[in-house]
């Protein structure tokens, strides 16, 4: 009888995806911390995971909830000054550059979160609306939203400042 | 731009970091051996008979596979068998690629490592159990293993114990032999089996 793949065999499917996703709803500084969290977590749960889950969203789940922990607990670390709002958009990044895609990645980082996540869980994890929906709450259609507010804000950051970059036919 | 193409320039914006995952790896199996949920480690080391995977619970060294066994398939029955927490964490099998090393260079006859033997059961586990008393560079008959193993007649089923052995090599089924010379079944293929024999009568 073949039951569940090794851990290792996990780990080596979907370590990039989640580190990418980590990266991008954290930034690269937490973003370590995050996968390690995430992965320990999911490697002491991984028995009792159902067979037929799919292990994406399980392991994008789980991240969601650490990124928040460590959100939380950088926010703790942090000299109470004036707090942004969720939807503030943070001050451009000096745009000194190591080029494009970490120009791209910048203006990811200054998504508002709902934003952040739902571009990361759904082009970077590949995740459907329902998936992002069921790990950030509210409905696959508010995440479908944020996802294409979240884009159209990269497309005038980024793609758009770019020129050539932006398409007539749109998203 | 579609949504596969914004797939693509995004992953681009977070690219491949095979070093950063590496280390991420590492720091993971270090949390899960301190936290106890690293139910089996292992790793693969090189020797003079192919590379041989390596795997140990916290008990001790719990299976040797020699790469015909195919080190994938043998990773699925641990995890079928043991628990599927299973990670590349060379640590825990530091000892025994050390003297597996030594063995191989001929500075060591004998292994001195925690064994841990729930792949194996009754009479295979009596047998595989008496085959340290056939000492290194010497030989034995199968009808003599199954003598030592308490039940003469059980010759047949003293051979399958030696075929189907989860820790070849430390524990030395290549030294059992039929009587009339032939070397017999191995695990890693009669090559294997001449090569390790090879060296011990060289030592």
């Amino acid at each position: 009888m073949t039951g569940k793949q090794p851990f290792e065999a996990v780990v080596t499917k979907h370590g990039l995806t989640v580190l990418r996703v980590c990266r991008a709803v954290l930034g690269p500084a937490d973003a370590d911390d995050a996968w390690s969290e995430t992965f320990l977590a999911a490697m002491r749960a991984y028995p009792d995971l159902p067979a037929d889950a799919n292990v994406e969203a399980w392991l994008v789940t789980i991240a969601h909830r650490k990124a928040i922990d460590v959100t939380r607990a950088a926010a703790r670390r942090a000299i109470p000054v004036a707090q942004p709002r969720d939807d503030a958009v943070a001050p451009a990044a000096d745009s000194a550059g190591d080029g494009l895609d970490s120009d791209l990645a910048g203006a990811v980082a200054r998504l508002p979160a709902k934003q952040k996540q739902a571009v990361a869980y759904h082009y970077l994890a590949g995740l459907p609306y329902t998936d992002v929906a069921a790990i950030v709450g509210g409905s696959a259609d508010a995440a479908r939203r944020a996802a294409a507010d979240g884009i159209a804000t990269l497309r005038r950051s980024h793609f758009g400042a770019t020129g050539t970059r932006t398409r007539e036919e749109g998203l | 731009m579609n949504g596969n193409e914004l797939t693509s320039e995004l992953t681009r914006a977070f690219p491949d970091a095979p070093a950063d995952l590496g280390r991420l790896r590492a720091r993971l199996a270090a949390a899960a051996q301190r936290d106890g949920i690293l139910d089996v480690a292992y790793r693969t080391v090189d020797s003079p008979v192919g590379p041989l995977l390596l795997a140990a619970t916290e008990a001790g060294l719990v299976r040797v596979a020699y790469a015909s066994e195919d080190h994938d398939a043998v990773l699925q029955a641990l995890a079928d068998r043991i628990s599927p927490r299973v990670l590349n964490a060379p640590a825990r099998l530091d000892a025994a690629a050390r003297e597996l090393g030594e063995y191989f260079t001929g500075r060591r006859r004998g292994f001195d490592l925690p064994l841990d033997w729930r792949l194996s059961a009754g009479f295979r586990r009596a047998v595989l159990g008496h085959l340290a008393e056939i000492g290194y560079g010497h030989t034995a008959s199968y009808a003599a293993v199954a003598r030592l193993a308490g039940n003469p007649k059980a010759v047949r089923a003293a051979a399958t114990a030696c075929a189907t052995n989860p820790l070849p090599v430390i524990v030395p089924c290549h030294r059992v032999i039929y009587a009339d010379g032939r070397i017999g079944r191995y695990l890693g293929g009669p090559d294997a089996k001449r090569t390790l024999l090879t060296l011990e009568a060289a030592g």
